[in-house]
């Protein structure tokens, strides 16, 4: 078994580096509202589905591709690609935007308990995932394959297959690209700002509304390219995916420290690796209670993370 | 603006105790009434009006009371609440299966397992706060659930079958299909369990309780032993949920992990919520309206969890507080700005 695992070791790293980013994207849409409005955004996970139906309808509604048709190659194939990770990124991030509007801005302004905007958020996600249902009538919904999964050789002995390299870069290009967002832009260091102390932000002339919707538009843009990953890794979605991935991506969150978005970023790395390697040695049944059972631990331990929340520098 | 609470507790304590034991008996028999009113336009469409008043509403109504007592007394956030259920389930399984105890004496088993199992998870995790707790108690009730799936011992995916039903008492007998019996019973449990809460609210438990809901940091320097007293609020919610899984086993005589999936837990949190959180009265007409409801409406048939999604948003939207909010005194000051 134990030499078993040094043999496969590099390869499994390579496709747990892949769930790991997918992990770290869905887990930004969590920490980012967090950080802004400590709230569990907990509709995200329907958000990360709906951008996996996007891709699937440029795939197969836009291109034509079916199940026997000729994966794309060359530039063709990076032209439909880069539209898919488009069309997923601004569905969700609408869809995150709709959904603060409709769930959220309400009880926000009215200054309610804590529990009340969780209670709408599962109401928000029930319906989200029901409509879904109805339209996909309970069935998985396959996509058909636009890119072949080529191995682009060994590095170390790992397998490099195109689809985990395409989703490591990516997600990386992304992830870099959204801390300078924060870092840098106006819209990022209000929402800093904010999530630093909100009356104080408001008094600086920071328009919370504003700010609130951009935080869920990111948010939603960071999911909805998850929800591409998604589809380019596994091939097909379904109404009821966002649940099992938005959970595991919370706990990713969690695990970094909520509310810091390099945080999300180690937490969902660590979630991705973690699994990958409890499913082969233990059988991908138990892969979830091994993620708890170690969230358990470094919560007992660290109860801010393990990053901790580096509250005055990344706090998203 | 006019609150029907505070209008209802108004009445209560303005009136001598013959009106209050009145009230409390018509309370009851209307209560106990409900079965028998399955030709009014309660009708339930598709589902039997009388097994629909067992399970969901019964079970619904004895589970939000008990996570009231973790969530609206002492406001700690718990998304595994369906663990509790599962282990109250499950040892009436076991035990009712393997061996030949009956559902009354396995009762006071599985709630003892489900309060240890309680203070298992409450040690660790009650040091914890806020979110961090939720997502550890969800942790826990989805380990319970995998747990139960791959342990083949234990039936596995395909959970235990031929639970075997109470045991005649009074003459009466429990059959599967003799819903109003079991309706009476779980009626009992019920206001037994009211009653628990009650008495436990006006002592030194529930002002605990109460002191940690509005802020922990004060009610520690205040001398209150809080991580106890949490302890202890967990513990009884567990037990109450212990209860209704022993109850539900010997109710549907077929339990699967299927039966005790996150969903549960979600479903059960916004009974309290959706009731107004932390008032007993609040709770349960949140537990009876959302345990009935997906019923009644199944004419929608396939909209009907989307429609039950919509009544939520619109509902925490127009009401956040809930259906029967919790008298104004009693509320917390403005979390805002908390972590």
């Amino acid at each position: 078994m134990l030499s078993n695992f040094q043999d496969q070791f590099a390869t499994l790293t390579v496709g747990g580096l892949s769930l790991g980013f997918i992990y770290v994207l869905i887990a930004l849409g969590y920490t980012m509202v967090y950080g802004v409005l400590r709230m569990i955004n907990f509709a995200n996970s329907e958000v990360f589905m709906y951008g996996t139906f996007a891709t699937i309808i440029v795939i197969r509604d836009l291109f034509g591709f079916t199940q026997q048709s000729e994966p794309a190659t060359g530039f063709r194939l990076v032209y439909i690609l880069f539209l898919c990770l488009v069309a997923s990124m601004l569905m969700s991030g609408i869809l995150s935007i709709f959904l603060e509007l409709v769930a959220y801005r309400r009880l926000r302004n009215r200054g309610s308990n804590k529990l009340a905007p969780l209670i709408s958020a599962i109401g928000m996600s029930i319906v989200l995932a029901e409509f879904m249902r109805i339209l996909t009538d309970s069935r998985y919904v396959g996509s058909p394959r636009v890119m072949e999964k080529k191995s682009l050789g060994t590095f170390f002995g790992a397998e490099l297959r195109l689809d985990n390299v395409i989703i490591v870069v990516a997600g990386l290009i992304l992830f870099i690209t959204l801390s300078q967002f924060v870092q840098r832009t106006r819209l990022g260091k209000a929402i800093r700002a904010v999530s630093m102390n909100e009356d104080a932000a408001k008094l600086m002339g920071v328009n919370l509304n504003f700010v609130v919707s951009g935080t869920f538009l990111v948010g939603g843009l960071m999911t909805g390219a998850a929800g591409f990953f998604y589809v380019l890794k596994y091939e097909n979605t379904s109404f009821n995916i966002g649940f099992e991935l938005g959970i595991a991506a919370f706990t990713a969150a969690i695990l970094g420290g909520i509310g810091n978005i390099k945080g999300a970023f180690y937490g969902g790395i660590a979630l991705g690796l973690l699994e990958t390697y409890a499913s082969f040695f233990l059988g991908t049944q138990w892969k979830a209670v091994t993620v708890f059972i170690v969230l358990v631990f470094v919560l007992y331990f660290r109860p801010n993370g393990v990053f901790g929340e580096a509250i005055t520098q990344t706090r998203a | 603006m006019f609150n029907l609470r505070d209008w209802g507790a108004g009445i209560w304590e303005r009136s001598g105790r013959p009106v209050r034991v009145l009230i409390a008996l018509g309370a009851i028999a209307l209560a106990a009434s409900l079965p028998l009113l399955g030709g009014t336009f309660l009708k339930t469409p598709i589902a039997d009006y009388e097994s629909v008043l067992v399970f969901p509403v019964a079970i619904f109504v004895i589970m939000a009371l008990g996570l009231n007592i973790v969530i609206g007394k002492s406001g700690l956030l718990d998304l595994g609440y369906v663990a509790f259920f599962a282990i109250g389930a499950y040892t009436m399984g076991i035990l009712g299966t393997k061996t030949g105890l009956n559902s009354w004496e396995i009762l006071p088993i599985g709630i003892a397992m489900a309060m240890f199992a309680g203070l298992i998870l409450g040690v660790p995790a009650l040091r914890l706060r806020g979110d961090y707790l939720a997502i550890i108690t969800l942790g826990f009730g989805e380990i319970v659930r995998i747990t139960a799936l791959n342990l083949n011992s234990i039936g596995g995916a395909n959970g235990i079958v031929g639970i075997p039903t109470p045991p005649t008492i009074f003459g009466l007998e429990y059959t599967f299909d003799n819903h109003r019996l079991y309706f009476w019973t779980f009626l009992i449990i019920i206001l037994l369990t009211i009653w628990m809460i009650r008495r436990l609210s006006v002592r030194r438990a529930g002002r605990a309780w109460e002191s940690i809901r509005q802020d922990e940091d004060a009610a520690e320097l205040m001398g209150v032993p809080t991580f106890r007293y949490k302890i202890w609020a967990f513990v009884l919610g567990a037990s109450v949920g212990g209860a209704a899984g022993v109850l539900y086993a010997s109710k549907t005589l077929f339990i699967s992990p299927d039966n005790f999936t996150l969903q549960v837990s979600i479903l059960i949190l916004a009974c309290v919520v959706f009731g107004g959180m932390g008032n007993i009265w609040g709770v349960i007409a949140g537990a009876v309206i959302l345990g009935y409801l997906p019923d009644r409406i199944r004419f929608l048939s396939d909209a009907r969890l989307l429609v039950f999604g919509i009544v939520l948003v619109l509902m925490m939207n127009l009401r956040p507080d809930g259906l029967l909010p919790r008298k104004k005194r009693e509320k917390a000051l403005p979390e805002k700005g908390q972590a």
